[in-house]
């Protein structure tokens, strides 16, 4: 289903530092079972954010009242593991829009884009010095601009462009999503079928 | 032109071609399970539409199912009702359905090869990761998200950019005691969880040619976790003869044309890739992970590294090791364990339980260890009492359970308690993988059987 439009997006940031985050940690397995597409912000991250008894980890960052804000930023190889979009929109449900790393894993970053969440990959050092910054000024606001694909962070005047393939900009630019486009061709994927042996 | 055996599949695939954008891809054969489908069923009834090409998309459930007392009602409530839903889905739309207690259900990756849905030279895709398990008989697959399982219903395409593609060339034999499991954890361990993000990996040399299509399968479905799409072998002669006669592969007249393509399907002599990496098969050993990812694995009867020799944040390394109570430079032969998990897409097929069971023969399985055998799959099942291995393990003190995705992803019952140790043929060591706090040791299913009987880690190649 079509979904918000993305365009320009300032919002402090929510650090995370950790390199290969799964997406078993974003959403546990045990929390796949709904039917529908709701409530899954409530179990983002969930045994890194609650004890076994639902007290929440006072050390997690989201449970830290400092660091608040759209944009999730992450260490390298973010997303790894399973496929299960769940992780995607447990991070759209929980308030995130965008989400920064140096390197993603493919099937997170695929899932993200069908679903209205800009990930964003940006150099190590870019990273590094996003980081930095953030520690030092949990308000800092962060400037994600699709138009331009420029990610900025404002207060030391520092930005790096981001790529992203013309097509998938367009859909977020607009909140189109993918089915819209293939059910446009459908004629075509039909006469195509006739092609394949299978 | 010299193509790859992945080019070739592909470019023969593409519906249209979007200029700076992705490839339309049509997708031959959909496997659907009841974790990440309802959603996009719902997709379709909110849109008004009905899956296009009903035939092309088979329905098993696995991942929530429990895998013992099958025939009674499923205990928990969110389960049973995701279980309804698909059954109900799949009614609604018209799609083969193996439900729970159907004679043919089992892991969504073990059944589609066992009826020859899965094929070479096809595209595949379901909404899990090790879907690349069926390119083990050369056909192109993928674990797609639940928006992308919406595209395949209801348009059977999905759109996405062609990755670039990498040869893992493993050369020579492989030792005693050396399992096709080993050499896919011993790959990654070479390239980490990311190396390969972005590539399509292409197996080649004489490990692979020498491999059983089970271990061919094992190999292919941990492509995923060095981050790659997926990763293919070249159909050969034993390709064929695992496929032929299946329900759904073609007969007769059609067989000869199918095989006439299929024979095309292997990489030219001067193909390119964008990446080639190397190994040698001698220099493989039975393998164990330590960490929380795949990539966290070492030969068994190595020592555990010290962080500063690893690649990444010495912080993330040090939270795992810690998370797994294990020091740097500790061996892990010795190593006392909890549980052991033979199952799973990855190593839950016939071969398995046989190599399994020729380590417990005439042994006794240690009384400090809970042990969770889980066929892939009835058929499995039915082999592994068929061929008299149940009778091997039962003497042995060994439980057979019913088939199922089970401690894999731990969606049922079968969790690992918080603190304790796990030997898994499975594929994932992440935090809590397998139950809250539980901590997975990934193996090959000697290694997994030389827990079993000894109560810690231990070589297998003294057993054998
Ligand atoms: S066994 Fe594990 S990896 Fe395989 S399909 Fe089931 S949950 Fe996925």
């Amino acid at each position: 289903m079509a979904y918000d439009k993305f365009n320009i997006l300032k919002s402090s940031c929510v650090p995370l530092p950790i390199e290969n985050v799964d997406t078993d940690q974003i959403i546990p397995a045990r929390f796949l079972k709904a039917t529908e597409r709701v409530g899954f912000g409530e179990n983002l991250f969930r045994d890194w954010r609650f004890n076994s008894d639902n007290s929440p980890k006072e050390d997690f960052v989201l449970n830290n009242k400092k660091y608040k804000g759209k944009i999730l930023v992450g260490g390298k190889n973010f997303g790894s593991g399973s496929s299960r979009e769940h992780a995607a929109w447990a991070i759209y449900d929980y308030g995130f829009r965008c989400v920064i790393s140096s390197f993603f894993a493919d099937i997170f970053r695929a899932n993200c884009l069908n679903i209205g969440v800009l990930p964003v990959q940006v150099s190590p050092e870019f990273l590094e010095k996003l980081f930095n910054q953030i520690y030092e000024n949990p308000e800092t606001e962060i400037e994600v601009d699709l138009t331009t694909q420029k990610v900025s962070i404002t207060e030391q005047k520092i930005s790096e462009r981001f790529e992203i393939n013309s097509y998938k900009k367009e859909n977020m630019l607009n909140g189109y999503d993918d089915i819209d486009y293939l059910m446009n061709i459908k004629d075509s994927i039909k006469e195509f079928s006739k092609s394949t042996p299978l | 032109m010299s193509n790859t055996l992945f080019d070739k599949v592909w470019d023969s695939h593409v519906v249209q071609k979007i200029k700076d954008g992705p490839d339309v891809l049509f997708i031959d054969r959909h496997m659907v399970h009841e974790v990440t489908s309802p959603v996009a069923f719902l997709g379709l009834k909110k849109r008004g539409v009905k899956v296009l090409f009903p035939n092309k998309t088979f329905a098993t459930a696995d991942h929530n199912t429990p895998t013992i007392n099958q025939h009674l009602p499923v205990q928990d409530p969110l389960s049973a009702n995701q279980l309804k839903a698909l059954e109900e889905n799949s009614k609604e739309h018209g799609i083969s359905y193996w439900g729970l207690g159907h004679e043919k259900n089992g892991i969504v990756h073990v059944v589609g090869p066992e009826y020859g849905i899965t094929q070479p030279g096809a595209t595949i895709v379901c909404g899990d990761s090790h879907t690349s398990t069926h390119g083990a008989f050369g056909a192109i697959a993928f674990g797609i998200g639940t928006s992308e399982v919406e595209m395949v219903l209801s348009t059977q395409c999905i759109m996405q950019p062609k990755p670039k593609k990498m040869r893992i060339t493993v050369k020579g034999s492989l030792n005693k005691g050396v399992t096709p499991k080993d050499v896919a954890l011993f790959i990654i361990s070479k390239l980490s969880t990311s190396g390969a993000t972005g590539y399509f990996v292409e197996y080649s040399g004489t490990v692979f040619s020498n491999m059983s299509m089970e271990g061919r399968m094992t190999v292919c479905n941990l492509s995923i976790e060095m981050g790659a799409r997926g990763g293919m072998i070249a159909p050969d002669e034993k390709t064929f003869d695992y496929i032929k006669g299946k329900e759904f592969t073609p007969k007769g007249k059609n067989w000869e044309r199918a095989m006439e393509y299929w024979s095309t399907l292997k990489s030219d002599e001067n193909a390119i890739f964008d990446k080639e990496i190397e190994f040698d098969g001698t220099k493989i050993n039975p393998m164990i992970t330590f960490g929380t990812n795949p990539g966290m694995g070492i030969g068994i009867s190595n020592e555990i590294p010290k962080a500063e020799s690893q690649d990444g944040g010495v912080h993330t390394y040090k939270k795992s090791l810690n998370y797994m109570n294990f020091e740097e430079g500790d061996s892990m032969i010795g190593k006392n364990i909890d549980f052991v998990f033979l199952g799973s897409c990855t190593n839950g097929r016939i071969e398995d339980f046989r190599e399994f069971t020729r380590i417990v023969k005439g042994k006794q399985k240690a009384s400090n260890v809970t042990a969770w055998l889980v066929p892939g799959s009835h058929k499995v099942e039915k082999a592994i009492k068929d061929e008299g291995l149940l009778k091997i393990l039962n003497d042995s003190g060994f439980e057979l359970r019913e088939p199922g995705c089970s401690a894999c992803l731990a969606m049922n019952d079968d969790k690992i308690p918080a603190g304790k140790y796990a030997v898994s043929t499975s594929n994932r060591n992440f935090e809590g993988r397998q139950g809250p706090g539980s901590r997975t040791l990934l193996a090959s299913p000697l290694v997994a059987a030389a827990a079993a009987i000894t109560g810690k880690i231990t070589d297998p190649r003294t057993l054998i």
